[in-house]
């Protein structure tokens, strides 16, 4: 079929009104999550969205400088999913990787510095955006490679199988994931060993200007499970609870040696693949509806709506994560720059770059 | 007649007429029909020769690589585009072990006309996994072709030679380079592969640049002629297969060699170009072949290290003042 763009407006609209109909879920807390974690949860979701928003426009102005991929519309899988483990757990990123660092509880001051190139970031300015990590906090790190997290999180499996530790590891991957070779590999070898790992797609439908009802004759991630053993389910992924939940399950499965779990946790990306792309294969009036699914909104409404907590409540959530992240932003710019003789640094263990000298 | 065009314009030109003279010519990758190429490169192709000869893929490297193998095995002439160079390390079994093997295992009865089309280079802050250049990688491995052409006029002759070509081919397009302006002519026209072009005349030093470091070459000639020292830039266009001889009949004239790319040094192609160039022409050289290129380190994203790494004209600059001296 001849297309002018990726996907109709008519097709658009039929993809929203299939997400209503079979995966949209309504937002109940999980038995189990205290009010305190759900406000946790808020907090942690409004940074990420605040934190993403602000870094466009830093990248607009240059403070920072090369790729940035926002986790803005996927707070609530992130964040979902992260406030689901317990400290030591593990998980590795994606290209997408601000929001899985924040919901790891990684420090912002770290982020923003690294976003910025700066020697006191994370990764000391080697990495940037697309490979922020804070492997303390658990997060393993993002890549710049579609898929490449997916055997990182079976390794990590594999470390808890072998030291008969009880940690699990939660694989942040793609739609555009799925269709890597690695997928498939890193899927049975980890079922196969009943390896302590959750599959979590964030299915968002593109990637970059392919949506995935084109790149996969069965559009439902979920199902691919059956072909290796192990559970799969879809679940909204608009929605921080039914993310929750799901990963809890799998979580207890895995910690209780029944292996891996695939979960598919559907949205949709209504903004743009990077900091800089135009949408122009897309009608961006088809993203407009999707905004209603706006999953920060979302659990501010619940929050509200339940009376779990006061709208003032709210907002000042929101207010304290604008500051912290302003805060961050201004860590970051008079943080310093990394020196020159620093250029070597991490490239190799430290005793071997002594041994080295000037010789890399 | 010629016009002035940029190389993603040549590019896309080399393409639209390729394909419109054989119908056997096929373009499929990540995003290379509806969004026509992060950078325009295929612009309009999808359009014209429809979802049939120019197709999005899912994100799927080995199976885009390994595709374009068994289409050319069996009447097509695939292109396959990989989004970044640094992905084609997905695709490397298929490329190394299959692509450029088959027709040789299995005693010359398969013929593999494909092309491989993908962006290399540094620069932009894009980091350790978006900034490579693998030409010495694939210039090391026997039954495939590189090519890395950086003028408007040379990507459009030799992508068309590389489609045209019954011979894997890798076809490498610097980021930085898709700007670049130049004179194309309106008529048909190839480019063989293995003719290096000389691109600055000079009777001092000979500087074999590969890719984007033939302009950063070009630049640092032009001050050094300021300064009375003529520098000879020799642009090999191809690296495999590569014309030695004009590389040996200009250090017959100069004496003195300097090789550069962006890529890191560290057995990379510069080394190969100044051992075969040693081993021939030993006796012309009067000074030590000094390389000019990227260091041994994944590319940082800091702006500054990042800077550090890539070679630039006054490295080039240096390296021919200290042979001078």
């Amino acid at each position: 079929m001849m297309r002018t763009c990726s996907i109709t407006m008519e097709e658009s609209e039929a993809v929203l009104e299939e997400f209503k109909k079979e995966v949209l879920a309504s937002m109940e807390p999980p038995p189990g999550l205290s009010v305190e974690g759900q406000l946790e949860i808020y907090r942690k979701m409004a940074v990420i969205r605040v934190f993403d928003t602000r870094v466009k426009e830093l990248w607009k102005q240059n403070f920072i400088y090369g790729l940035a991929h926002s986790y803005v519309g996927a707070e609530a899988i992130g964040v979902g999913a992260c406030a689901a483990l317990r400290d030591g757990d593990y998980i590795t990123s994606t290209h997408r990787g601000h929001g899985h660092t924040i919901a790891m509880g990684g420090d912002l001051k770290k982020m923003m510095a690294e976003l910025m190139g700066k020697y006191d970031g994370y990764c000391r300015g080697k990495g940037g955006s697309m490979h922020i990590a804070a492997v303390d906090e658990g997060m393993l790190g993002a890549t710049g490679i579609v898929g490449s997290g997916m055997p990182i999180a079976v390794g990590a499996g594999l470390t808890a199988s072998v030291l008969k530790k009880d940690f699990v590891t939660v694989c942040f991957h793609g739609d555009g994931g799925t269709n890597q070779g690695i997928w498939h590999e890193s899927i049975n070898l980890s079922s196969t060993w009943d390896l302590p790992v959750i599959f979590l797609c964030e299915n968002n439908q593109w990637a970059i200007s392919f949506p995935y009802s084109q790149a996969a004759k069965n559009p439902r991630v979920a199902d691919r499970a059956i072909g290796y053993g192990i559970p799969g389910v879809t679940v909204d992924g608009f929605n921080v609870f039914s993310v929750y939940a799901a990963v809890k399950e799998a979580a207890d499965r895995a910690r209780n040696g029944e292996g891996p779990t695939l979960i598919e946790a559907k949205f949709y990306r209504y903004i743009g693949h990077f900091v800089a792309d135009d949408e122009h294969y897309r009608d961006l009036a088809s993203n407009e509806p999707w905004g209603e699914l706006d999953p920060v909104r979302r659990m501010a409404d619940y929050l509200v709506e339940s009376g779990t907590a006061s709208q003032e409540e709210v907002e000042n959530i929101y207010v304290e994560a604008q500051t912290a992240v302003e805060e961050a932003i201004e860590y970051a710019k008079q943080a310093p720059e990394p020196s020159p003789d620093t250029l070597y640094e991490g490239l190799y263990s430290p005793e071997f770059l002594q041994s080295r000298g000037e010789d890399i | 007649m010629s016009r002035v065009m940029t190389i993603k314009q040549a590019l896309n030109e080399a393409l639209f007429e390729e394909m419109r003279r054989d119908e056997t010519v096929i373009l499929m990758g990540c995003d290379v029909a509806i969004r026509g190429n992060p950078f325009g490169v295929t612009k309009g192709l999808y359009e014209e020769f429809g979802p049939d000869r120019v197709r999005d893929t899912p994100i799927s490297e080995a199976a885009i690589i390994g595709a374009c193998l068994g289409a050319a095995a069996t009447g097509l002439r695939p292109i396959g585009e990989i989004l970044f160079s640094d992905w084609i390390t997905i695709g490397m079994d298929q490329l190394v072990n299959q692509i450029a093997k088959i027709r040789y295992m299995f005693g010359g009865r398969i013929e593999v006309p494909m092309v491989i089309r993908a962006p290399v280079g540094a620069g932009g802050g894009q980091a350790a996994q978006h900034s490579q250049s693998f030409e010495s990688w694939f210039s090391h491995v026997p039954g495939l072709q590189v090519v890395l052409p950086i003028t408007p006029y040379d990507v459009k002759g030799l992508l068309k030679t590389a489609i045209r070509s019954n011979d894997p081919v890798l076809f490498f397009e610097h980021k930085r380079g898709y700007e670049i302006q130049g004179e194309v002519p309106e008529e048909d026209y190839a480019i063989p592969f293995g003719e290096a072009v000389v691109r600055r005349e000079g009777s001092d030093v000979t500087i074999v640049a590969v890719s984007i470091m033939v302009h950063r070459a070009l630049a640092a000639a032009e001050e050094l002629s300021q300064m009375g020292i003529e520098c000879e830039v020799i642009d090999p266009r191809t690296v495999y297969p590569i014309d030695y001889d004009t590389v040996i009949e200009s250090v017959a004239k100069t004496h003195r060699l300097v090789v550069t790319h962006e890529s890191n040094r560290r057995s990379g192609i510069g080394a190969e170009i100044v051992s075969q160039v040693t081993e021939r022409a030993f006796e012309e050289l009067d000074e030590r072949p000094v390389i000019v290129a990227g260091l041994n380190v994944p590319m940082p994203y800091n702006r500054t290290l990042e800077s550090m790494v890539i070679p630039n004209e006054e490295r080039v600059r240096d390296a021919v003042l200290e042979l001078m001296d």
